[in-house]
C-alpha cells in the first residue's frame, strides 16, 4: 500500500477535541490535495471524524470551514493552477469555495467507532487514558481486516505499552502534535523497535507534506516535551513553596510566574502555561509518567488541591483562556488564586511589593516577542544573560536557579535516552513551546 | 472639444485620509467608515471652501466598483446626501476603472465648457470591505473578463509583473530593480510628509534597500514584483471644484487660490487586445503628449507631475512615455534621483499611488487635488518649490493596463 492508498481511508478518534480537530483539519487538507492530483481522479478519499459528542462534531465542521478558507486564501497561486482545468471556476472566490467543498467532502462526521473498521490509518487523540486507548485499539484492530496503522497523539504513555497490550504487532507509533496542531510546527515522532520501515517512512513523508518539524523522541513516558514541561512546572511549584514562608500564596505565584516569563524571556510564565494546558491535564500527565520514573516523584499536592477545588484552567470552546492559577481578562493575567479565600486576588494590589522584592529587570531586557523574532536574537540573549549573571537581586538569583534547573532537565532527558541529543531537546522547546532559546544553553555559566 | 474656448479652473480640493494597512487607525477587524462617509466628507470639504452647495451647478462622481466592493450602485444619488442644497441639481456617475476619478474631472471640465459655471467632482472607492485575494477578483474587472481564467490569482499585479519581467529581460534586472526601489523610496518619503497619506506613519529605516533586497517570489505572489512594488488597498475620497471665470467669482475664490486647466486629453486602447509592447505604455504616451500639445507646452515646462504608479514599473514606463528618458533608460533616470522631490522633475510629491494610496475610483481626483495644492502653495510639509519659469503641472490617470488614460495640464495663477 503506497502513501496515497494509505491516505484514502483514514479515521481520527476524538476528532472534535482540541488536538483531534487540528489533526483532522491537517489530514483532511492533505487528503483533499491528493484527491486533486490528476492521477488520482475518480478515487475516493474518506476521513471519518469520530467523536462521541454530536455537539462537538457540529462545532468541528464549522471550525473546518473557517480554517480551510484561511489556508486556501494563502495558497491562491497553487489553487488556480490546481483548478486550471475547471472552465467553470474563474474568480479566486469561486475557486476557494470549491476547494473548501472538496476538503469538507472528504470528512464524514460520525459518533460510531465502527466507521474505523475499514480505515487503513487511524489517528488517535482521545483522553490520556491508557486503559481506554488499549480497549479502543484492540476493538478496532479485531474488526478491521486491513491491518491498520495507529498513530497515537499521546503525550505521555509509552508506545510499547500500547503496542503490547492492544496486540498491534508494531503497527503503532507516537505522532505527537503540539497544541494547536494547525499552527505548531513541531511533531514528536516516537517509534518502537517493533515498527516496520514502511510505517516509519510513511510517518516521515506525512509530516513532511504537513510541513512539520519532526523530532524523534525515544519511548519514555512523557517523551521530550512533557519530560521538560512537567519537571519545569514542579520546579516552579517548589519555588512557590519556598516563598510562601515569607509571602502570601498569591504573591509567591506572581513572583515565580514573573521570573519564568520576564526574567527568562519566555512567551508565558510557568503558571500561565499550566493554565493554558489545563491543571487537570498537567496533573494527569504527571500521573501517567510517575510510575515510569522510580527515581523521582513527578507529582504535586498543590495541583491535586486546586483540581479538587475545581480550579482547572484550560480553554473555553471559543479558544479563550479559563481561569486557573491566574485569572484572565481579555487573555491577560489580572489576578491570582488564593486557595484559603477560594477567590482571586488582584495582581495590581500586590505587584509593587513583589516587584520591589525581586528587583529590577536587567537594563538589556527585552520582552520575548521582541527577542524571539529578532535576527540578532543570540546576540541580544548573550548580553542579557551576561548582565543577569552579575546581578545580586533576589529576582536575578531565582532566574539563574530556574535556568539552571531547566538546563539540568534538558541534559537529563539526553542522559536518560529520551532525546537522542541536545539539539533535539532544544528543538522541541524552541518549536513546541516557542522558547527563545533551548534549555541546554551556555548563557549562564 | 479639447480646445478651450473659455478658461477653466480648479479650486477647493479636499482629500480624506487614505485608510488601509499602514495607517495606525486601520483595524481590519473593526467596523470602518463606509462609502457614504467618504463621499460626504470629501464633498463637504470642498463645499465649505466655496461658500456652500448653493454655488454648485452640477456634480460628477467617479467610482470604479462600488457595485462589488460595497454592493452599491447608483452613486449619483449620494451627491445630494452631501448637502441638501444639491437636491434636484444634475448629478452623474462615471466609470473608467482606475481612471474613473480622472474621467469625473474630464466630465466636469466638459460640463463647464458646455455652459455650467461650477461643477463638484468627487472620486471615491472603499475597498477594504474584503480581503485582497477577493479584491483581486473585483479589480480584475478593469481587464477583459475573458482573460480572467488564464490570469494570475492577483490579476493586475500579474499583468504588471509581466511588464516588469519583459523590461528586465530587455534592459537588465538589477538595473531596473534599482530604479523601482528608488521609486518606492520616493513614494514613502513623500508620503511621510502628507498627513492624509496611507504611508504617513511608515517608519521603515531604509525603504530603498528594503525594496531592493526583497526578491519577488512567484510561489506566493507574482514572479517579477514584490509587495512593495504595488500600491495598497485603500479607502478614500477626494473632491474638487471645477469652475469657469464666473464660477470663481460666484464662489468667492481668489485666482491665486485656483489652478487653471490649460489642456487635457483622454485616450483609449482596445480592452480585448494585449499591449503591443509590454515595455511601452502607448496610451499614456498618446494622452499625455496630446494634453501637453493642447496646452501648448512641453515636458521641460513642467514643475511637477502626478502619475499613475499603481506599480513601481508603471512609474518607469511613464517616465519613458513622457520622454524624460529614452526607452530602456527610465529606471536609470529614476535611480539617478531626477524624479526625487528636489530632482529635475519631482513626481508624485505626496506619495502617489504607492505612497499616498490608491482608492481606485478616487485616484484621478486625488491627483488633481495634489497638483492644486502644490501650485497654490497649500501642500504643507510636502510643498515643493514651483519655479516661476515653470508654472505648470501634469496629471496622468490610467484605467486598466494602459487602456483608458486621462491627462490634464494645469497652470499656476
Amino acid at each position: 500500500m503506497n502513501y496515497n492508498e494509505r491516505l484514502q481511508k483514514v479515521s481520527v478518534l476524538g476528532a472534535a477535541g482540541k488536538m483531534g480537530s487540528g489533526i483532522l483539519l491537517l489530514t483532511a487538507v492533505e487528503m483533499a490535495n491528493l484527491s486533486l492530483k490528476p492521477e488520482n481522479k475518480g478515487k475516493t478519499y474518506v476521513l471519518n471524524a469520530i467523536d462521541l459528542s454530536e455537539e462537538g462534531l457540529a462545532g468541528l465542521m464549522k471550525y473546518l470551514r473557517v480554517q480551510v478558507r484561511k489556508m486556501a486564501e494563502k495558497k491562491m497561486v497553487w489553487l488556480r493552477e490546481t483548478y486550471a482545468h475547471r472552465a467553470d471556476l474563474i474568480e479566486n472566490g469561486e475557486i476557494i469555495d470549491e476547494y473548501i467543498f472538496d476538503v469538507m467532502n472528504v470528512v464524514r462526521p460520525v459518533t460510531t467507532m465502527e466507521s474505523a473498521y475499514s480505515s487503513n490509518l487511524i489517528f488517535e487523540a482521545i483522553a490520556e487514558n491508557q486503559g481506554l486507548k488499549v480497549k479502543i485499539f484492540s476493538q478496532i484492530d479485531k474488526n478491521n481486516p486491513n491491518k491498520p496503522w495507529f498513530f497515537t497523539n499521546t503525550s505521555s504513555i509509552p508506545i510499547h505499552v500500547l503496542n503490547n497490550e492492544a496486540k498491534l504487532e508494531g503497527r503503532i507509533l507516537g505522532f505527537h502534535f503540539y497544541n494547536p496542531p494547525a499552527v505548531q510546527r513541531l511533531v514528536e515522532l516516537i517509534t518502537i523497535k517493533e515498527n516496520g520501515s514502511d510505517i516509519k517512512d510513511f510517518a516521515m513523508a506525512y509530516a513532511k507534506n504537513l510541513k512539520k518539524v519532526v523530532v524523534p523522541s525515544n519511548d519514555f513516558a512523557g517523551f521530550i516535551g512533557n519530560g521538560h514541561f512537567m519537571r519545569d512546572s514542579l520546579h516552579g511549584i517548589a519555588e512557590v513553596e519556598k516563598l510562601v514562608k515569607d509571602f502570601s500564596f498569591a504573591e509567591s505565584v506572581y513572583m515565580v510566574n514573573k521570573i519564568s516569563q520576564d526574567f527568562l524571556v519566555r512567551p508565558m510564565g510557568i503558571f500561565q502555561l499550566i493554565d493554558y494546558v489545563g491543571i487537570d491535564v498537567v496533573r494527569f500527565i504527571m500521573a501517567v509518567m510517575n510510575p515510569w520514573h522510580k527515581d523521582e516523584d513527578l507529582h504535586s499536592d498543590l495541583l491535586d488541591k486546586l483540581f479538587d477545588m475545581g480550579v482547572k484552567g484550560g480553554q473555553n470552546s471559543d479558544g479563550s483562556q479559563k481561569d486557573g492559577f491566574l485569572k484572565y481578562e481579555k487573555g491577560k493575567p489580572v489576578g491570582i488564586y488564593d486557595p484559603d479565600k477560594m477567590d482571586y486576588l488582584m495582581i495590581a494590589d500586590f505587584a509593587e511589593k513583589c516587584d520591589d522584592h525581586l528587583g529590577p529587570l536587567p537594563d538589556t531586557w527585552k520582552p520575548w516577542k521582541a527577542v524571539n523574532f529578532n535576527k540578532k536574537k543570540a546576540e541580544i540573549l548573550e548580553k542579557y544573560f551576561a548582565e543577569l549573571h552579575n546581578m545580586k537581586t533576589a529576582g536575578a538569583k531565582m532566574a539563574r536557579e530556574y535556568n539552571q534547573r531547566s538546563n539540568e532537565i534538558g541534559l537529563g532527558l539526553v542522559e536518560r535516552g529520551v532525546g537522542n541529543n541536545n539539539e533535539d531537546v532544544n528543538t522541541v522547546m524552541l518549536t513546541g513551546f516557542f522558547h527563545a532559546y533551548g534549555p541546554i544553553n551556555n548563557y549562564l555559566k | 472639444m479639447n480646445k478651450m474656448h473659455k478658461k477653466i479652473y480648479m479650486a477647493a480640493g479636499y482629500n480624506t485620509i487614505s485608510l488601509g494597512t499602514g495607517r495606525k487607525e486601520f483595524n481590519p477587524k473593526k467596523t470602518r467608515p463606509g462609502l457614504e462617509h467618504y463621499i460626504s466628507e470629501a464633498g463637504k470639504g470642498t463645499l465649505e471652501q466655496i461658500g456652500g452647495a448653493k454655488n454648485i451647478d452640477e456634480s460628477v462622481i467617479g467610482n470604479f466598483m462600488a457595485s462589488r466592493f460595497n454592493n452599491q450602485g447608483h452613486l449619483a444619488g449620494f451627491i445630494p446626501m452631501i448637502d441638501e442644497g444639491l437636491k434636484f441639481k444634475p448629478s452623474i456617475r462615471v466609470e473608467a476603472a482606475c481612471a474613473s476619478g480622472g474621467m469625473a474631472l474630464i466630465t466636469g471640465i466638459k460640463n463647464v465648457l458646455a455652459g455650467a459655471d461650477s461643477v463638484l467632482a468627487v472620486g471615491v472607492e472603499v475597498q477594504n470591505t474584503m480581503k485582497a485575494i477577493y479584491g483581486a477578483d473585483v479589480l480584475a474587472g478593469a481587464g477583459w473578463f475573458q482573460n480572467r481564467k488564464a490570469g494570475h490569482a492577483y490579476f493586475f499585479p500579474g499583468q504588471f509583473s509581466d511588464r516588469a519581467g519583459a523590461y528586465y529581460e530587455k534592459f537588465g534586472k538589477e538595473r531596473t530593480r534599482k530604479g523601482l526601489s528608488r521609486w518606492y523610496a520616493n513614494a514613502i518619503k513623500n508620503a511621510r510628509l502628507c498627513p492624509t497619506a496611507q504611508e504617513f506613519h511608515n517608519t521603515m529605516p531604509d525603504p530603498e534597500a528594503t525594496c531592493f533586497n526583497m526578491e519577488p517570489n512567484g510561489k506566493f505572489f507574482v514572479d517579477n514584483l514584490n509587495v512593495l512594488d504595488c500600491s495598497k488597498v485603500s479607502d478614500a475620497a477626494s473632491a474638487i471644484a471645477i469652475l469657469s471665470e464666473e464660477g470663481l467669482a460666484k464662489c468667492g475664490i481668489n485666482k491665486k487660490d485656483a489652478v487653471e486647466v490649460i489642456g487635457f486629453a483622454t485616450s483609449e486602447r482596445d480592452l480585448t487586445l494585449n499591449p503591443t509592447d509590454l515595455t511601452v505604455m502607448e496610451t499614456i504616451r498618446d494622452a499625455a503628449l496630446k494634453a501637453l500639445k493642447n496646452a501648448g507646452i512641453t515636458i521641460n515646462d513642467l514643475a511637477t507631475i502626478e502619475t499613475h504608479d499603481c506599480f513601481t514599473i508603471a512609474g518607469v514606463l511613464a517616465v519613458e512615455a513622457l520622454g524624460f528618458a529614452k526607452h530602456g533608460e527610465g529606471a536609470d533616470f529614476i535611480y539617478e534621483g531626477h524624479t526625487d522631490r528636489n530632482g529635475k522633475i519631482p513626481i508624485n510629491t505626496t506619495g502617489g499611488l504607492v505612497g499616498w494610496g490608491h482608492p481606485t475610483g478616487g485616484t484621478g481626483v486625488h491627483q488633481a487635488v495634489t497638483v492644486w495644492e502644490q501650485l497654490t502653495g497649500k501642500t504643507g510639509d510636502a510643498q515643493i518649490d514651483i519655479p516661476t519659469e515653470k508654472p505648470y503641472a501634469l496629471s496622468i490617470n490610467m484605467g486598466g493596463d494602459d487602456v483608458s488614460v486621462v491627462a490634464i495640464v494645469y497652470k499656476k495663477n
